[in-house]
């Protein structure tokens, strides 16, 4: 069991590690929150699971951490990105495809 | 006064949902079966859902049926496996020397009304492999995709929400 808990555990912090390569190898601030939100969700989950089977007692706990992190981590990224689209960070120049401007969202700002 | 009665029944039903809701996470989060420690989140649960049992309703939760509890369960396995495969996915592109990416944002339409179910697809499209919401307005949702397969409005709309969406309008119909 012991075992387990810590492969578990391995595992959640190798994602970690690869979601911050992501954020240092991609090349815009929202490819950047790609790898931000994703990798460190599963990475997150993993590890705090992996510590609820190390120590029994706290089992419970971490399975309600785990889902708290699962329901917050979206918004978070959530928030960055789009306050970083309202003062216009560049996309970077890969982007294939752009239609925020087609945005109803968007035509609204811009009439304020 | 038939529909302020109706509206204190809900009122009362919403009440016990929240209350019951609290006090489970109380139990969970101190894991004690001491009859102190009971007795203190009988007593907070009571006092959170007094203040808060209006606002439950303001959120739009629909009533819970048993389709509902199933359909929603069907959608939390199909997100868990979603969240995995987000994973992988972004891990190969981040160790691959290339970096195989074709960012961009792309707009899709979305049939649910509530802004609860419009929270939760937004966030389960930001879970899920290569795309976040970056804003939400009336119907309209703008994602960024990492790897853009279509930039048609209905075949993206198509690829990214609808294996969501399919749930999702059965459990907030």
């Amino acid at each position: 069991m012991e075992l387990f808990g810590e492969i578990i555990t391995g595992i959640g912090v190798l994602f970690l590690l690869l979601g911050n390569f992501g954020i240092l190898r991609l090349p815009d601030v929202y490819n950047r929150i790609q790898a931000g939100t994703k990798c460190t969700t599963l990475g997150a989950l993993l590890t705090i699971i992996g510590v609820g089977i190390l120590q029994p007692a706290w089992f419970w706990k971490c399975l309600l951490i785990a889902v708290f992190i699962l329901v917050t981590n979206p918004i978070s990224s959530h928030a960055i990105a789009r306050a970083s689209r309202k003062i216009g960070v560049p996309l970077c120049d890969r982007t294939v495809v752009d239609k925020s401007k087609n945005f109803k969202g968007f035509k609204k700002q811009e009439k304020k | 006064m038939k529909e302020k009665a109706h509206v204190k029944n809900s009122d009362l039903k919403n009440f016990i949902y929240l209350f019951f809701i609290l006090f489970v996470i109380w139990l969970v989060l101190t894991t004690s079966f001491h009859w102190q420690e009971i007795i203190v989140g009988i007593f907070i649960s009571f006092i959170l859902a007094l203040y808060l049992h209006k606002n439950y309703l303001e959120l739009g939760l629909p009533k819970i049926t048993v389709k509902k509890i199933i359909y929603f369960i069907m959608y939390i396995i199909v997100l868990f496996i979603e969240v995995v495969k987000a994973n992988f996915d972004v891990a190969y592109r981040v160790l691959h020397p290339k970096l195989p990416i074709k960012p961009g944002i792309v707009i899709i339409k979305t049939k649910l009304k509530q802004d609860i179910a419009k929270t939760i697809l937004a966030n389960s499209i930001t879970l899920t492999p290569g795309t976040f919401t970056l804003d939400i307005e009336e119907d309209e949702l703008l994602i960024h995709w990492i790897y853009v397969r279509s930039e048609e409005e209905i075949e993206a709309t198509k690829i990214i929400g609808e294996k969501f969406e399919k749930y999702l309008r059965v459990v907030f119909a």
